[in-house]
């Protein structure tokens, strides 16, 4: 059972890595750049597929050479055994329709097409969660690939190899949230929701997960060695990182990248930060009026009425 | 998808000295071993002391089975041993060392989640190489039974299981023993409570304030007027940089004086005497309990049923040897020889004998006989007869004892070395009390120290360990005062009076008149097992990962 996990690097959203200008637009070059952690279910749900049935995981990326650290700490935290950088200059400052256009060439270049392809529900940055859907859309127009049905918001995946049917459980979220079982045949492109849960309900199971976690951390730090800046190996040195342009993807430069990107973003405008509405007093402890004061505010609520 | 049940020869549940060992030495035979642990780590659930011993008498040592273990898992090496007597502001010290050294190869202090997981180590890579290996975060909650009998366990994360044999290795309260009508949860009498704060040392100091060379160590002990009357004493290790400081008290006897164990514990903390090592820091890294099988009474001298064999604690083989405490070299043996029980049964071509044959291993290596000495079974009826008791104290608290005592000075301490007397000392205020107090009182000198020392409140106590929440995995069945109001003061993290712990004592008013009722709130709940003992309810481990983690142990 061979996967492929799509991935991107997005900042660091997380308290205390963002930095803003003065006018509140992110400063991309003080920020630091992360995996998109939507992106970790999708290759927890894909490291479910390989404990479970065996196989290989690949994870894939489309953006700057700097993102191969990007794949080794999806390596790392999760699992991945072959990492694919789709990279060069043609390909910068795509829109999702551009970058599904390269990712999905990119699967066509595989040595053999994926069972399963999984992509985390959107990323921290676009928030568009269109990537997954387009790449789809493109990899059914494509001639050398099988049709990979799209199955959305998964939270529960179960394989059954020998009928080769993928039955999964979808988060559908409305009024109430309900969950809705999918089944569909192999191959399959499958979107894997924030809630998503890996099953492991066969000792053999958490036994192979624990041996992959220990082989994907010595793998994941052999790469790491190759990054270091202090070596003078190159990342594409290493047999399992490999680093695609789009001359090696036969793709045509105005079909990718900021030409081949049919979107026009109008502008960007900072949210305002909301205006406080309390009025805050500051009372030290030994303040005796003023702690009174603070005692006469909260009795009320005290007694409950 | 298989519906069929997994199969491994063996299923060893819990990670702890007992289960390492049984694993350890079946999967050196080959048998294919798979080890089952709740904690997110090995050791993360586990409390000891902790000294732990090799015999030389003992088939099976912590080191004999893991090669490297003195170097890499355990604290320092503890070459003295110290008991005092404190009494009205007097200590008597003696010198315990010959019986510390009586039948001992070497003895350690350790701290748990560094041990445990170390061996866990070792155990998933023997284990792998059988086809098996060690996981962590399942929780076995039964037994799988076909007809009747017992063919495997039943767990809260994966399905069931099949084995041809279980040993059951999960400590004090092991869910396994009750369900096989092995072990019961109702005797005070049968348990002591254990309870410890590790506490920060710079290895420097504990060299300097206890004499002690930087790659050895040293136990101090202390019984006396310090705890209320309660039935124990206390204790403190020497570590690498840190000190085991903590207290053992009898369950029945702390229940019935409506204790505070955190109190006990603090009694002894702020102890002038305590103020040579402390010199006025005090920095706690953990504060832990548990509960731990008095095996005088709760050592089962048949334990396993079927497929099922029972090891360590959860067998009762603990042996309390006047203040010396041995759980977990115990464990270890009989960890070894329910292994090697096992592998010769298979070798006969019947692993349904495997019990018998581990029941019979257990006597012949005389690991029976030091559990339940006979000597305390004789002297027992007499000893802790009340009557006997109170004669006794009179006698010894009387200024013919007094002067004897006196007389006798040297004496005692040659009678506290005694292995021999030490198995008949019966469980007595005698014995934990009375004795040592009038050896402080008579023979004692004067501490002129002060310990002005703060330990933390239970509030901070509870704040500094980590958890995660899960179900409540104790359910109180009465809520009475009568069936459960000892848990209020005998939890290790609820007092009287403290609304932050486990068990809280209310009031309600119904129907106009007043009852004084017990609440309950399993999240501060360090798992320590008393309740299951002091109150009614239905008791289990949470579920595997879930509730405390420590970090020392
Ligand atoms: C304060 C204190 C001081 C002590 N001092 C000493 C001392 O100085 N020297 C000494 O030798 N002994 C001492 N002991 C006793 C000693 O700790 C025990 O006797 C010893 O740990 C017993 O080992 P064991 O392997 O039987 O069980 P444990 O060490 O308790 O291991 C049981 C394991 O099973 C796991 N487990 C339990 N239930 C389940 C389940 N349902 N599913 C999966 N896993 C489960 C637990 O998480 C744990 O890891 C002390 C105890 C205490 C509390
Ligand atoms: S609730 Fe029970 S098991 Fe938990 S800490 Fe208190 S006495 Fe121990």
């Amino acid at each position: 059972m061979n996967t492929i996990v799509l991935t991107k690097g997005v900042p660091d959203f997380r308290e205390g890595q963002v930095s803003f200008d003065e006018d509140g637009h992110l400063e991309r070059g003080k920020t630091p750049t992360v995996m998109n952690p939507n992106d970790k279910h999708a290759l927890r749900a894909a490291l479910q597929t390989k404990v479970r049935h065996g196989g290989t995981v690949s994870l894939m990326s489309m953006g700057p050479p700097g993102y191969a650290e990007i794949l080794r700490e999806g390596m790392e935290d999760v699992y991945a055994e072959e990492l694919y950088l789709l990279s060069d200059r043609e390909m910068g400052a795509a829109d999702t329709w551009a970058t599904s256009m390269t990712i999905s060439t990119g699967i066509e270049h595989l040595e053999e097409p994926p069972d399963l392809i999984f992509a985390g529900f959107k990323t921290a940055d676009g928030e568009t969660g269109h990537t997954g859907p387009q790449t789809e859309w493109c990899l059914s127009i494509s001639d050398s690939l099988p049709d990979y049905p799209l199955i959305s918001h998964v939270v529960a995946i179960d394989i059954d190899e020998d009928e080769r049917v993928v039955r999964t459980k979808r988060l559908v979220e409305g009024d109430v949230s309900e969950i809705e079982t999918v089944e569909t045949e192999l191959p399959a492109f499958i979107v894997a929701d924030p809630e998503f849960e890996p099953t492991y309900r066969r000792a053999e199971y958490r036994l192979r997960h624990k041996e992959l976690r220990e082989e994907t951390r010595t793998r994941a730090a052999e790469f790491g060695e190759y990054l270091d800046d202090d070596t003078d190996s190159d990342p594409t040195d290493w047999e399992n990182f490999h680093m695609w342009g789009h001359e090696y993807l036969n793709l045509d430069p105005d079909f990718i990248g900021l030409d081949g990107s049919p979107t026009i973003v109008a502008g960007v405008d900072p949210i305002p930060k909301a205006p406080s509405e309390r009025e805050a007093t500051v009372v030290e402890a030994d303040d005796g009026e003023g702690m009174e004061n603070v005692f006469e505010e909260l009795a009320p609520y005290a007694g409950g009425d | 998808m298989t519906d069929e049940y997994e199969h491994f020869e063996a299923v060893v549940v819990g990670a702890g000295p007992g289960g390492a060992a049984a694993a350890a030495t079946l999967a050196e035979q080959g048998v294919e071993t798979l080890v089952l642990e709740r904690g997110v780590d090995a050791g993360s659930k586990n409390v000891s002391g902790g000294l732990i011993y090799a015999e030389k008498s003992a088939s099976y040592t912590i080191d004999s089975v893991f090669d490297g273990f003195r170097e890499e898992a355990s604290e320092r090496p503890v070459s003295e041993y110290y008991i005092h007597n404190l009494a009205g502001g007097k200590v008597k010290t003696l010198d315990l060392s010959t019986i510390h050294h009586h039948d001992t190869e070497w003895c350690d202090a350790v701290l748990r989640r560094k041990m445990d997981s170390w061996l866990a180590e070792r155990v998933h890579e023997k284990c792998s190489e059988t086809g098996g290996g060690l996981l962590t975060d399942v929780r076995v909650n039964g037994l799988l039974r076909e007809d009747g009998d017992i063919v495997g366990v039943t767990c809260d994360e994966i399905d069931p299981i099949r084995a041809d044999v279980i040993l059951a290795a999960d400590g004090v309260n092991s869910e396994l023993a009750r369900e096989a009508g092995l072990m019961d949860w109702d005797d005070p009498d049968e348990w002591f409570q254990g309870v410890k704060a590790v506490v920060d040392m710079d290895p420097d100091a504990i060299d300097e304030r206890f004499g002690v060379d930087p790659d050895d160590g040293v136990a101090h002990l202390f019984s006396g007027d310090l705890f209320e009357g309660v039935r124990g004493g206390g204790f403190l290790y020497t570590n690498e940089d840190s000190l085991s400081i903590g207290t053992v008290f009898h369950l029945d006897s702390l229940a019935e004086r409506r204790a505070e164990p955190h109190e006990l514990l603090d009694a002894l903390l702020t102890h002038p005497l305590l103020d040579r090592w402390l010199d006025g820091e005090y920095e706690e890294r953990e504060y832990a309990a548990k509960l731990v099988p008095d095996s005088k009474k709760a050592a089962n001298p048949s334990p396993h049923r079927g497929r099922l064999l029972l090891v360590g604690d959860a067998a009762g083989q603990m042996q309390a040897q006047g203040p010396i405490i041995k759980g977990m070299n115990h464990a270890v043996t009989a960890g070894g020889l329910a292994a090697e029980a096992f592998i010769e049964a298979r070798t006969r071509g019947d692993t349904d004998v495997a019990g018998d044959l581990y029941e019979r291993k257990l006597v012949d290596e005389g690991v029976m006989a030091k559990l339940r000495p006979r000597r305390y079974r004789m002297t027992r009826r007499l000893s802790e007869n009340r009557l006997a008791t109170k004669v006794a104290g009179c006698l010894v608290d009387s200024l013919l004892g007094r002067t004897g005592m006196k007389l006798l000075d040297g004496v005692v301490e040659r009678a506290f070395n005694s292995p021999f007397l030490l198995g008949m000392v019966p469980d007595t205020r005698t014995s934990y009390v009375t004795v040592p107090r009038v050896l402080g009182e008579t023979l004692g000198e004067r501490i002129e120290a002060e310990n002005d020392i703060e330990p933390p409140d239970l509030a901070d106590r509870i704040g500094g360990l980590t958890y995660d929440v899960g179900d409540p995995h104790i359910e109180l069945l009465d809520e009475s005062h009568e069936a459960s109001g000892t848990a209020v003061t005998a939890c290790p993290v609820s007092a009287e009076d403290f609304g932050g712990g486990c068990y809280r004592s209310e009031t309600v008013e119904r129907n106009g008149d007043t009852r004084q009722v017990v609440s309950l709130d399993t999240q501060p709940c360090v798992e320590c097992g008393t309740c299951a003992v002091v109150a009614d309810t239905h008791w289990e481990h949470p579920a595997g990962g879930n509730g405390v983690e420590f970090r020392d142990g």
